[in-house]
């Protein structure tokens, strides 16, 4: 057993400092993302996720370029995006995905001025990588503080507006009816998306945060017959797959002779896996097939 | 700004910009906004890719964009189409990160192809984006009747025998050609804002299919020049002021078709 | 077998969706100039009946035989519940044109031969005056007259339509009835017309579908229409009231058991004139 672990576990795993806070922060990353990708994906709203991603980065390039805690300028950033998009937000998916482009578009171009004053003014090259990309085994510990506070906020907002939530997702007529101001609930949700989205775009880069919000909860929605449980397998699939990437990211350095797998790849290919593992395309099929006529025009909707 | 060095510049920006005003016009009506992000930036593994194996970049782009349309239609079939697309991207985008690990001095190339490197195009690098582009018109107009039918009803452009699950595909097969040949010279951010901000003023300050696709490809190619004299004029990237002047076309053009919807409403009963 | 000369022949088609049998051998055939109402409740199978026509469905066993065997060439259809997109830019009279030639390549150039087809449509349909309209902008009943020409420009022998009537006021309804009425005369054009509620079409169809536990019951309104005919249908005893010129089928359980019935067969023991 304990040569399994020691095979299993790289000598030094438990003992380098920067991959437990790589463990800790990615976790806590995961489980966040779970919970609020949950509710991202039952109301349709993957790109909006990944545009505040993208987004917030602009944040983050202001921040350096000022010399801020990163993580506000991801934020802060993160619920302007957020704002606006709520701001053009509408009723068919089609004209929202496209309020969301505006905005993304608009944050993107941002970013390119803040990286490109960056580079200008503090002649670093890597901005653009960092942003992307994320650096979590090089997690400045001022930060810990702030993310801490962020997630956990995110969570328990979750956990305030779980039901008017849901109701609205369901049907916003019908939600409206049982007096949940819809529109306000819509944009509470974005801006519970941007904390969840900056906290893990900050930690573990722009890809990581979509992989984390979407991948794990399209897998639980898949299993969990109801949200609550979707949620909590959510997280769990999320840190499970963080933890795996980051252990074979770490082994890989040996594998590959010193060189290894960058984390990112490691568990964006887990959270790969699990999807194509949960799909099993028996499920669906039955599932197209029990809305006749639909499937052709949902299929047709967007992609 | 018109010096001899500065004329591929224009050329290229005028002929990604015309494209992508077109193809744009039915990424807009069809709601494919996701996948218009997604292709072209799922596409930049590709150039990595092809820098690690010693290849021509634009044949890297061009299998990583066939790989995000294989991902999006395959997952999509499955699943939602907006998870199905989240998903293939960050799969590419994991490779990209692979490749990137593998090659060191990549950093200012990452920042070109996201943000595009516009002010400094050679005349070789004219022809690839020339030669799709031009191939990428040509199927959007020879699939005007079907693309258009298909994005107002995909039942009634089946009852006209119009596959709505190969329509679909050919259509990301579209974007992806559109997208993969231009990111390389303008840059994921500027092609992704054209397919979006022109199109969505275009539809609102016309009735006429054609004459929509047209104006679209017009207020393209305005954005995308005033975009490049801005940014010789100032100093800043061009990306700014093409993702800035796209997202400005954008609410513009909402802001127009709800005033118009709103008179209407009240000439209606008043 | 029966005679084949008919429009459209629907010969012992069954169809299972998932495991559900949606349709049981169900067996019809429409002449040509027929104007039939294909009537059932909400989720008996109408609309997968118009789908199994058109071919978007397979059956699991029997067939469709379209006269003539090109399928789509030959028939015009209008969907259910089309919601069309205020934010297309396209005009009524582009919606009619694609109808034309939807499914060719090239841009719809303005050929003089093209503009003269669509603008005899539009007002064939009364749809000249919002012929330069946004489609998604019409009201019900413009949307309906829009589609309609749509699916008629080509001139189809049969024209199906998925509850054309639903969520139209009761003006435009006795409006789109008696259309269709004259467009199927005039263009000797076999209609199938899915309705949950057959009154509206009493004045106009001269054959009926009626569908229940996904089994069909065909012939003249007078001859369906009928209790022991109707209580075969729906396995259980029905009666069939005319009161005002309308007709009221009332399923048995209707007293004791309301709400059942009510779900199974709500807009027949419900009627709001």
């Amino acid at each position: 057993m304990s040569s399994l672990l020691s095979a299993l576990f790289e000598p030094g795993w438990n003992s380098s400092e920067p991959v437990l806070t790589a463990v800790v922060i990615g976790g806590g990353a995961a489980v966040v993302s779970g919970v609020v990708g949950v509710l991202t994906v039952m109301r349709g709203q993957s790109f909006a996720g990944h545009a505040l991603a993208d987004v917030s980065s602009a944040g983050g390039a202001a921040a350096f370029l000022l010399g801020l805690n990163p993580l506000l300028g991801f934020l802060l950033m993160g619920i302007i995006a957020a704002a606006g998009m709520e701001s053009f937000s509408a009723h068919r998916i089609r004209e929202r995905d496209l309020a969301t482009g505006g905005v993304l578009g608009a944050g993107l171009g941002l970013s390119a001025l803040l990286l490109y004053l960056d580079v200008t003014s503090k002649s670093t090259t890597g901005a653009a990588i960092t942003v992307m990309f994320g650096s979590m085994f090089a997690m400045p510990p001022s930060v810990v503080p702030l993310a801490l506070a962020v997630g956990t906020s995110a969570i328990l907002a979750i956990a305030l507006l779980y039901r008017p939530l849901l109701l609205s997702s369901l049907d916003p007529a019908l939600a409206r009816v049982r007096g949940v101001p819809v529109r306000l609930i819509g944009l509470c949700h974005l801006l519970v998306v941007a904390f969840a989205v900056a906290l893990s775009a900050v930690t573990v880069g722009a890809i990581l945060s979509t992989a984390l919000l979407i991948g794990p909860a399209a897998v639980a929605l898949r299993i969990a017959g109801r949200p609550g449980g979707a949620m909590l397998l959510a997280a769990s699939i999320g840190v499970a797959a963080t933890w795996g990437g980051i252990l074979i990211a770490y082994d890989s350095y040996d594998w590959t002779g010193g060189h290894g797998w960058p984390v990112s790849f490691c568990i964006v290919t887990i959270i790969f896996l699990a999807y194509l593992a949960a799909g099993c395309p028996a499920r669906d099929k039955v599932r197209a097939a029990a809305r006749p006529g639909k499937g052709s025009v949902q299929a047709a909707g967007r992609g | 700004m018109f010096a001899s060095f500065l004329v591929n510049t224009w050329i290229v920006a005028t002929i990604v910009a015309a494209t992508a005003g077109v193809v744009g016009f039915f990424v807009v009506l069809r709601g494919n906004s996701f996948a218009a992000h997604a292709l072209p930036l799922g596409t930049f593994p590709g150039a990595a890719a092809a820098s690690l194996l010693g290849v021509n970049p634009l044949f890297g782009l061009l299998t990583f964009s066939g790989l995000g349309v294989i991902g999006i239609s395959q997952l999509g079939k499955a699943g939602r189409p907006e998870i199905a697309t989240a998903l293939s991207l960050v799969m590419l985008l994991g490779l990209g990160a692979l490749f990137l690990s593998m090659s060191n001095e990549y950093s200012q190339a990452t920042y070109a192809l996201l943000f595009g490197e516009v002010l400094g195009v050679s005349s070789l690098d004219i022809v690839p984006v020339a030669v799709v582009s031009v191939v990428s018109l040509a199927l959007t107009t020879l699939l005007f009747r079907p693309l258009l039918l298909n994005a107002v009803s995909p039942e009634l452009a089946e009852a006209r025998s119009v596959p709505a699950g190969r329509t679909d595909i050919l259509f990301l097969g579209i974007l992806a050609l559109t997208t993969s040949a231009a990111v390389p010279v303008v840059g994921v951010l500027l092609v992704f804002s054209l397919t979006i901000g022109p199109p969505s003023a275009a539809r609102a300050l016309t009735n006429r299919p054609v004459g929509a696709m047209l104006l679209s490809a017009g207020l393209s190619l305005l954005t995308v020049w005033a975009s490049i004299a801005l940014a010789l004029l100032l100093g800043w990237p061009v990306g700014f002021f093409v993702g800035g002047l796209g997202a400005l076309a954008y609410g513009l053009g909402r802001v127009w078709m709800e005033w118009v919807r709103s008179r209407r409403c009240r000439a209606l009963s008043g | 077998m029966r005679e084949e000369s008919g429009v459209l022949a629907v010969q012992r088609v069954s169809v299972s969706l998932s495991g559900r049998r949606i349709l049981d051998e169900v067996d019809f055939a429409l002449h040509g100039g027929a104007f039939c109402g294909l009537i059932g409740a909400n989720g008996s199978g109408k609309t997968t009946l118009l789908r199994t026509i058109l071919g978007f469905v397979t059956p699991t066993s029997g067939r469709v035989v379209i006269d003539g065997g090109r399928r789509l060439a030959q028939i015009g259809y209008v969907p259910q519940k089309i919601v069309l997109d205020p934010a297309i830019p396209m005009r009524t009279r582009d919606l009619v044109g694609l109808g034309l030639d939807g499914h060719r390549l090239g841009l719809p150039l303005a050929a003089r031969a093209r503009r003269r087809l669509v603008d005899a449509m539009l007002e064939a349909v009364g749809a000249t005056s919002f012929a330069e309209q946004r489609v998604g902008e019409l009201s019900g009943g413009e949307q309906q007259r829009a589609l309609i020409a749509h699916a008629l420009i080509r001139r189809p022998r049969l024209l199906l339509l998925d509850e054309p009537l639903a969520n139209l006021d009761i003006r435009s309804i006795a409006a789109t009835v008696s259309l269709l009425r004259r467009l199927a005369l005039e263009y000797r054009m076999t209609v199938l017309l899915s309705t949950h509620d057959m009154n509206p079409l009493l004045p106009a169809m001269d054959c009926i579908v009626y569908l229940a536990n996904g089994r069909a019951a065909t012939g003249r309104t007078e001859d369906v229409v009928r209790g022991e005919v109707l209580s075969r249908l729906f396995g259980e005893h029905v009666d069939v009231i005319r009161v005002h010129g309308r007709i009221l089928v009332i399923a048995a359980g209707a007293g004791n058991g309301a709400s059942t019935d009510i779900e199974r067969n709500p807009e027949h023991v419900v009627q709001v004139p």
